[in-house]
């Protein structure tokens, strides 16, 4: 920490508990800087791509997860360093935007910062560099429009929704069986689709897991599955032509939010308030019972009293539904979610095929499915697998499937993965360079160099040699004109992605690149870190 | 540092840790491969037990389990390397999923790592090898299904078929002398459930105390409680009702009552008032005109001596499994109300005869003659806690691979005659492939063949001799030979009625394949720092 000093030779303090800060500046700020945000992306750097490996990942309590996704790796890390965090926070903003290319963004930054730091060593100022990177990334999103591909994604029985699908899942630990579960995230996504507005409401898709059986026994089910069973072992397990009443009030007597008491000081009064009590009981139940519900399903508990008068009057019940779970159906069989029982009418009752339990396994687990809704259609895709981490790994890779088809319906431009399209920008951001007259020229051609990190990226994780498949694309590209050459990933004898099929939203890959170059804008603009000692 | 000798910046927290690339595959190797050879000495008929000894205060020695059942030597442990983590979780969702074959699919996971770690010295990427054990799997997957047989339901060979897998199931086990015994008891309680996979109806007591031979399976529905002192000891043509409702006193359920008085008068007033309330309940009991009161809570002196005044049996304290069971096997409803007499036959349940009976020093309640004769008890006796809880395990362990086997009726020869015959698939399949993938299903059909080996070498046998032996005899077309690990020959396992169930191994390939794949994928274990704890 630098000191001021008075005329008389004492220090002045200028920052509170200054001895105990640390503090970095200048040139020393900037590499430091970019070097842990470079660590990160070196971490994920070997996930990139379909022949890409996962992570361990150890949380603080000892629990393991094993995943490919870039998102999750890096909010599982617990990043301490502050300029790391962000590219955790860069990771996240392009899973929240767009659920998929979590890996590539952060890999991209990296590789921007990679070049930023041979940039600030020869002198170049960071903002120079900053504006360069920001003049390139115009120029490569714009190429990127125009080399996109409109896709007619009803054709040929959805076929490039489940292509991408699949190259959404290819990187993963289900890919074997990626042809499978990309039709079920493409049904799925289709079935909720709202076609017309081009909007695809994806909380009407529930994602279940159960550990048991293996990935090929997942399956998509035509409606909801919440993990409840019937609140009394003995009422009906299966509702035919249900009539839904959705409560948000305990089937137990009313507990006011003010305090009060209620003072008993004769007989008389005991016995009238034992009366109140039981009636209140058979007053609600009644009350459901007289709508013409014929299945009850609550968000809080029930008193033993008040669940054996729903059996007695055969109306099944589930308790404990979770608040999600209660939306959802409210939202599929267009039931109002009911707070109070004076308020139950039928019309407010919502509508459903059938429901009915079913059980898993050995061990003596059930689920309730609620089917063939009068609403919207709800989906709920049952994800099986033989360990909980496999699970969990599928239910993000579905995840990443399901977003990759809604951004489709959403804007149905594509370009072409394998690295080709980063390729093809990197070219058209080169010939930008040279007609870049100032500073900003050198920053303009290193990001051309960092976008063609990625598809030798790509190679080095198939096993190829990075240098020479670059070079073959790039050529190739130039002289052939087709910005569709990229990595030969998976063996297939072309480097053509159109005919590998392997589509990538143009959406996605626009995020990518603006958002890595907005955190690597960010990055630069720091000169100096003041942080506590400890660290 | 990097290798240009900047200093890196720390990005991690100060205890974590992170390994990548050969570091962190051989931390998953090491400790998955641990873990498979921890348990593998369990397997097969041969095969050794652990003893499983608590750590922590207080508890020294005082809870010592002796088993032989993967699942539950796995989950007792503790480990921290996250491969062995991984290798555990599969085994319990094998226990949770089949019941059965939670120590092969361990040391099936451990042995596909070994050969996989085998693979990684000769230079070969793990995606590779990921992708040959993939065509392995599928190619082993349809061998096993391929071989499988079906049996009508109902047919004398199904019932045999039954019976011989619960022996192969219970062979291993520390009852393996008296597994024909045992056997025919399981599949006879598994028989009563007539295809339902409800293993509450099935219950089993537990009593110290005579010879594991003194076990037998009850057809009445046998509850571990007593009968209240004062009441009918046996009671025949029972009309039961079960209930779960207060019997000590009625709490008041409407929220911030209190009761307050200002006089002695008033005390006696309510203290009356309440019992007039219990009184009360007792009355609308008896309108339901039942012989027998099962309540799952505690019953009060006072409206104890009410029932039992008027002739019926009173049953306290049932909890609830038990409470539902009885409901369940008698066919009663459970209720909390009693304002319904007129659904009196609805809701009572019936038995021909309810009595008091003794198992060795334990008085219980025997219900026989159920309405609904689905359930049943199994009562093991035996010398020992824990020989009782061995047995208890392995019952069921057979009682779930039977449930699997009435479901999906597909049956396979055992001894190790489904592993060769997968093994072998694989092989004939990496002749085919080109590429380096075919060294992959060469190793997976290497770790499928470890199964029997290791079944052999835990008997004392010559494995290299008998899998030799083992593999010719198959190659001859000899579709049912398989291990005869009484003599260590190879025999016939049709004549030696070894069969298993096709499920069980099915489950048991695909999870430990999922495993091991998991973990090959691998390159980078990134530990958190631990959480700290405040030390008490």
């Amino acid at each position: 920490m630098s000191l001021a000093f008075d005329d008389y030779g004492r220090p002045y303090i200028i920052l509170r508990d200054q001895g105990q800060k640390k503090r970095m500046k200048g040139l020393e700020a900037y590499k430091s800087n970019i070097l842990a945000a470079k660590a990160i992306a070196n971490t994920l750097q070997s996930s990139l791509g379909p022949k890409g490996m996962d992570k361990m990942l150890v949380s603080p309590d000892g629990d393991v997860s094993v995943t490919n996704d870039g998102a999750t790796i890096v909010e599982k890390m617990e990043i301490q360093h502050p300029t790391a965090k962000l590219l955790v926070e860069l990771s996240q903003s392009q899973d929240a935007e767009i659920g998929d290319g979590t890996t590539g963004v952060v890999v991209l930054a990296g590789k921007l910062l990679e070049q930023a730091l041979t940039l600030l060593d020869k002198g170049i100022h960071p903002l120079k560099i900053s504006d360069g990177f920001d003049r390139a990334c115009d120029v490569a999103i714009k190429h990127l429009e125009q080399i996109a591909e409109e896709i007619d994604i009803q054709a040929n029985d959805h076929e490039a929704l489940i292509q991408a699908a699949c190259t959404a899942l290819g990187s993963k630990v289900v890919s074997k069986r990626k042809r499978e579960l990309g039709k079920i995230a493409v049904t799925a996504v289709l079935d909720v689709a709202d076609l017309t507005r081009k909007d695809v409401n994806l909380d009407l898709i529930k994602i279940q897991t159960k550990t048991g059986g293996s990935v090929e026994d997942t399956r998509l089910i035509s409606g909801i599955l919440i993990d409840k069973d019937m609140s009394h072992p003995q009422m009906q397990k299966e509702v035919t032509d249900a009539k839904i009443c959705l409560l948000t009030c305990p089937f137990e007597p009313p507990k006011p939010k003010t305090k009060h008491n209620i003072n008993i000081s004769n007989a008389e009064d005991y016995n009238k308030l034992y009366q109140q009590e039981q009636q209140y009981f058979i007053d609600m139940v009644k009350l459901v019972k007289n709508s013409g519900a014929n299945i009850a399903l609550c968000q809080w508990g029930f008193d033993d009293e008040a669940n054996h008068l729903l059996l007695q009057n055969d109306l099944p019940a589930v308790r404990w539904v979770s608040g999600t779970d209660v939306e959802l159906i409210a939202m599929a069989t267009g039931a109002r979610i009911i707070p109070r029982f004076q308020e139950i009418t039928p019309e407010k009752l919502g509508k459903a095929g059938s429901i009915k339990e079913v059980q898993f396994g050995t061990s003596n687990e059930r689920m309730l499915v609620i089917e063939n809704c009068q609403c919207t259609k709800a989906v709920t895709i049952l994800i099986r697998g033989g360990s909980q981490m496999i699970v969990d790994e599928a239910k993000r890779s579905i995840h990443d499937a399901i977003c990759v088809i809604r951004n489709l319906i959403k804007d149905n431009r594509i370009v072409y993965g394998g690295g080709s399209a980063e390729l093809a920008c990197a070219l058209q951001v080169l010939q930008y360079a040279d007609e870049v007259s100032s500073v900003e020229q050198y920053a303009v051609r290193s990001f051309a160099d960092a976008l063609e990190g990625i598809p030798s990226c790509l190679a080095d994780n198939c096993g190829l040699n990075p240098i020479t498949s670059v070079a073959q694309a790039k050529s190739r590209q130039l002289s052939e004109k087709n910005p569709r050459i990229g990595i030969d990933c998976m063996d297939l004898g072309t480097t053509d992605m159109k005919e590998q099929r392997i589509y990538e939203t143009l959406s996605s890959k626009k995020q990518q690149i603006q958002l890595a170059t907005q955190v690597v804008k960010m990055i630069l603009k720091i000169d100096d870190v003041i942080a506590p000692d400890d660290y | 540092m990097d290798i240009v000798g900047n200093v890196l910046p720390q990005v991690l927290k100060d205890e974590a840790t992170e390994d990548k690339g050969e570091m962190a595959r051989l931390q998953s190797f090491v400790g998955a491969i641990a873990v498979a050879d921890l348990v593998k000495t369990t397997l097969g008929p041969k095969g050794m037990d652990k003893i499983l000894k608590p750590t922590g205060p207080g508890q020294e020695m005082t809870h010592i389990t002796v088993t032989n059942d993967g699942a539950t030597i796995l989950k007792s442990m503790y480990v921290e390397n996250p491969a062995a983590k991984i290798l555990i979780e599969i085994s319990k969702t094998q226990d949770e999923e089949v019941g059965d074959g939670t120590t092969t699919v361990a040391v099936l996971a451990g042995e596909l790592l070994r050969e996989g770690e085998k693979l990684i010295q000769k230079r070969i990427h793990p995606q590779h090898v990921i992708a040959g054990w993939r065509i392995a799997r599928d190619v082993a997957l349809k061998r096993l299904r391929d071989i499988s047989t079906e049996n009508d339901i109902n047919s004398q060979e199904f019932h045999d078929d039954l019976v011989k897998i619960a022996r192969t199931t219970l062979s291993s086990k520390l009852i393996t002398t008296d597994r024909d015994y045992f056997a025919d008891l399981c599949v006879k309680a598994v028989l009563r459930l007539k295809g339902s996979s409800n293993l509450d109806y099935i219950q089993i007591i537990k009593l110290p105390g005579g010879t594991i031979r003194d076990s037998y399976l009850d057809d009445g529905f046998i509850l571990k409680k007593q009968i209240t002192i004062g009441c009918k000891r046996r009671i025949e043509n029972a009309k039961i009702l079960v209930a779960n409702t207060a019997m000590d006193y009625d709490k008041i359920k409407i929220y911030g009552t209190k009761v307050k008085v200002n006089s002695m008068d008033k005390v006696a007033e309510i203290e009356a008032a309440e019992k007039e309330k219990m009184k009360h309940k007792v009355d609308k009991i008896l309108k339901y005109q039942p012989t027998v009161f099962v309540n799952r809570q505690l019953i009060y002196n006072y409206p104890e001596q009410l029932l039992a005044d008027s002739g019926i049996t009173v049953i306290e304290h049932a909890d609830f499994e038990g409470m539902e069971r009885v409901a369940a096997a008698t066919g009663a409803e459970i209720l909390s109300t009693f304002d319904a007499p007129e659904r009196s036959q609805q809701v009572l349940g019936h038995c021909d005869l309810i009595e008091e009976i003794m198992i060795g020093e334990e008085k219980m309640i025997k219900f026989t003659g159920c309405k609904k004769n689905e359930a049943c008890t199994i009562v093991l006796r035996g010398a020992s806690t824990h020989i009782l809880d061995e047995v208890d395990r392995s019952i069921h362990d057979a009682l779930c691979v039977l449930i699997t086997t009435v479901k999906n009726k597909r049956v396979v020869w055992g001894g190790g005659n489904s592993e060769m015959q997968m093994a072998a698939a694989c092989e004939e399949e990496a002749k085919k492939v080109q590429g380096k993938q075919a060294f992959a299903i060469e190793a997976f059909a290497r770790a499928l063949r470890q199964i029997p080996t290791i079944i052999c070498d835990n008997g004392g046998y010559d494995s290299a001799e008998l899998i030799q032996n083992f593999k010719v005899e198959l190659q001859k077309g000899n579709q049912t030979c398989g291990l005869n690990m009484t003599d260590g020959t190879i025999g016939n396992m049709n004549e030696l009625g070894v069969k298993e169930c096709l499920r069980v191994k099915e489950q048991a390939l695909m999870a430990a394949s999922e495993a091991a794949e998991l973990i090959m994928r691998v390159d980078n274990i990134v530990k958190c720092a631990p959480r700290k704890r405040e030390r008490a």
